[in-house]
């Protein structure tokens, strides 16, 4: 895969946050999403053109990326552009506040991009056009080729002043694409933006491989795969290729995650009909066993602080969820409602940990405080499972699988979100079927 | 864990064990005995009359009465067959998490294998691979289907 270095040289020009009368509150379902207008950017007239890229067309479709992914998020409401009133560069320099209230947008987004010297500057606003001022303004510089990035950039920096929180538009998910009949199924490890654009794939398919996930700054990547027919734990670096196997394990190892800060693998080693929980420190090559049991331990998942490793464990005799210092030792059960628990996930804020739960027959994915209590079902369906945090810990992805008829007919895998309000549950979209998913973390922090 | 929970675990792994006994005698049904598969549609064979797998309830890997019977002649057959080498694949049904059924297969070939050695195959003879839910015989999303699924499968090396 290509390198993609990406830089941006961000100048605050204005941050202003007199008086702001209009926010987002994003810790409900959202009924009344913010009507918000995004104007297309104005396209300076002095800018070049570029091999591959409609220049002249780059500010309408930076703004059709930064609509569709304010419509994913069920928080606002991005009205039509045919009602618009102003021009691009006119309203950019100053809107006539009363003009866009009359098709009752609350919020205005404008700017205007100039591509000259390889460079592609942007620079936006934001307006509460009820207060009629400016609520925020921002310029930026990359290469032609960023631009869907600069719309996913443009798209968090708004998120981020309407709601308070971070955005998490400018991120990647990397994926298992499937293709082919279910009982022989093609995976293949695969790389998307969060709105589904650029996929790449990453492995050809000719071995089969499972449950990718990034590392903390999203340039490493390990997953398991049954390359020669040995199924092991692999590290992979996106941007050169390279692929290693993660240890020296006589047998299978499988369920990898980063620790928090990138420096170990977390994951099982199966070994005569027993898995239990290993870590690997990526520079040393230590080997650390953490658990030892005659039961299946697996799934585990590092607290951000590293602290802590939540993991499932068929110990009490079907699978349930435990939580343990990160040396093995206090090992506690926190699932003990009705039905199977496992993959539990730790949420990037540390405050919640997601899971699959299986039930009379059906499958959950739901959240739970780190103690266990406040169980929250999200979504229930015939088959799901495996959820990922988006960065800012406000939205699940997860895969769901659909029944299969006499031939395996009707069969299909598909990546689903959903907030974890239980509120906004959306399939994603992927060019083939999907599973697996785990989400980066913010590309440009 | 204090020996209050404790108690309350054996109570409640007493109590699954008699719902569990009063499903399978009430599910006893056509190919299928609890939930384990006791037909022989997907069933191969290593030699005439040499089943090449056996069949696992949800969840679990203990092998059952005809599973023994089954490998007892694979057993027979490794110690006529010296040179034979084989790889015991396992797997489990749809019905459970991707990582968790990657063991759950790990588990069920490695019972087949301790059952094999406990008559007299030597354990370098018997490599093992699981492919968890990833590797199902019969694609159909069923009961029945998903019996066929939570198989070992012992497969000849050379």
């Amino acid at each position: 895969m290509r390198k993609v270095f990406f830089f941006i040289f961000i100048n605050f020009i204005i941050f202003s946050k007199l008086n702001a009368l209009i926010e987002v509150d994003i810790t409900r379902g959202n009924l009344d999403p913010l009507p918000i207008a995004v104007s297309p950017l104005h396209v300076d007239i002095k800018s070049e053109e570029q091999k591959d890229i409609k220049v002249r067309d780059l500010g309408i479709n930076i703004s059709k990326i930064i609509e569709n992914n304010f419509r994913r998020t069920g928080l606002f409401n991005p009205l039509k552009k045919e009602a618009f009133v102003q021009k691009p560069d006119i309203a950019h320099l100053k809107p006539r506040f009363e003009d866009w209230r009359l098709i009752k947008a609350q919020a205005l987004v404008t700017g205007k991009i100039l591509v000259k010297d390889e460079k592609l500057k942007v620079e936006f606003r934001l307006w509460d056009l009820t207060a009629a001022q400016e609520m925020t303004a921002l310029a930026f510089t990359t290469t032609p080729s960023n631009w869907r990035r600069v719309a996913h950039i443009i798209s968090d920096k708004i998120y981020e002043r309407l709601t308070g929180e971070e955005g998490y538009f400018d991120t990647r998910i990397i994926y298992v694409a499937e293709s082919g009949p279910k009982n022989q199924r093609v995976k293949k490890l695969a790389i998307m933006d969060q709105d589904g654009f650029n996929t790449k794939y990453l492995t050809l398919g000719n071995e089969l491989v499972l449950t990718p996930r990034f590392n903390p700054t999203n340039q490493m990547v390990t997953y398991m795969s049954y390359f020669r027919n040995m199924p092991r734990v692999y590290l992979l670096d996106i941007e050169t290729g390279t692929q290693e196997v993660v240890g020296n394990f006589p047998g299978m190892t499988f369920a990898p995650r980063f620790s928090p800060d990138g420096k170990k693998i977390i994951m099982s080693f199966a070994k005569d009909g027993n898995s239990d929980i290993y870590t690997m420190d990526l520079e040393s090559r230590v080997v650390e066993r953490i658990t030892e049991h005659s039961s299946i331990d697996t799934s585990p998942s590092f607290s951000p602080d590293g602290k802590f490793i939540a993991f499932n464990s068929d110990r009490s005799g079907l699978q349930q969820i435990y939580v343990m210092r990160s040396d093995g030792s206090g090992v506690k059960r926190i699932t003990f409602g009705k039905g199977i628990y496992g993959t539990p996930v730790w949420s990037p804020r540390g405050d919640l940990i997601a899971f699959t739960k299986m039930h009379k027959g059906k499958f959950y994915i739901g959240v739970m405080r780190i103690d266990g209590t406040g169980e929250r079902l999200l979504t229930e369906n015939y088959y799901q499972e495996a959820p990922s945090w988006s960065p800012n810990g406000r939205v699940l992805v997860f895969y769901r699988e659909t029944k299969a008829g006499e031939k395996g007919e009707g069969f299909t895998a598909k990546l689903w979100s959903i907030d974890i309000t239980g509120y906004n549950e959306r399939k994603l979209s992927t060019k083939t079927d999907a599973s697996d998913p785990s989400w980066s973390s913010l590309l440009s922090k | 864990m204090t020996l209050n929970t404790n108690l309350k675990n054996i109570l409640l792994v007493v109590f699954t064990t008699l719902l569990l006994s009063a499903c399978s005698t009430a599910k006893k049904s056509g190919d299928i005995d609890g939930d384990v598969y006791t037909g022989k549609e997907t069933v191969e064979y290593l030699a005439t009359g040499v089943p090449d797998r056996v069949f696992f309830a949800t969840n679990k890997s203990s092998l059952t009465t005809a599973s023994r019977a089954t490998l007892r002649k694979q057993a027979t057959f490794l110690r006529k067959n010296k040179n034979l080498n084989v790889t015991i694949e396992g797997h489990a049904d749809e019905r459970g998490t991707r990582e968790y059924n990657l063991a759950l297969g790990e588990r069920r070939a490695n019972a087949a294998r301790d059952y094999l050695m406990t008559y007299g195959i030597s354990g370098k003879r018997i490599s093992v691979i699981s492919y968890g839910k990833e590797k199902p015989v019969n694609p159909k999303s069923s009961p029945l289907a998903w019996s066929q699924n939570r198989r070992s499968v012992t497969v000849k090396v050379n």
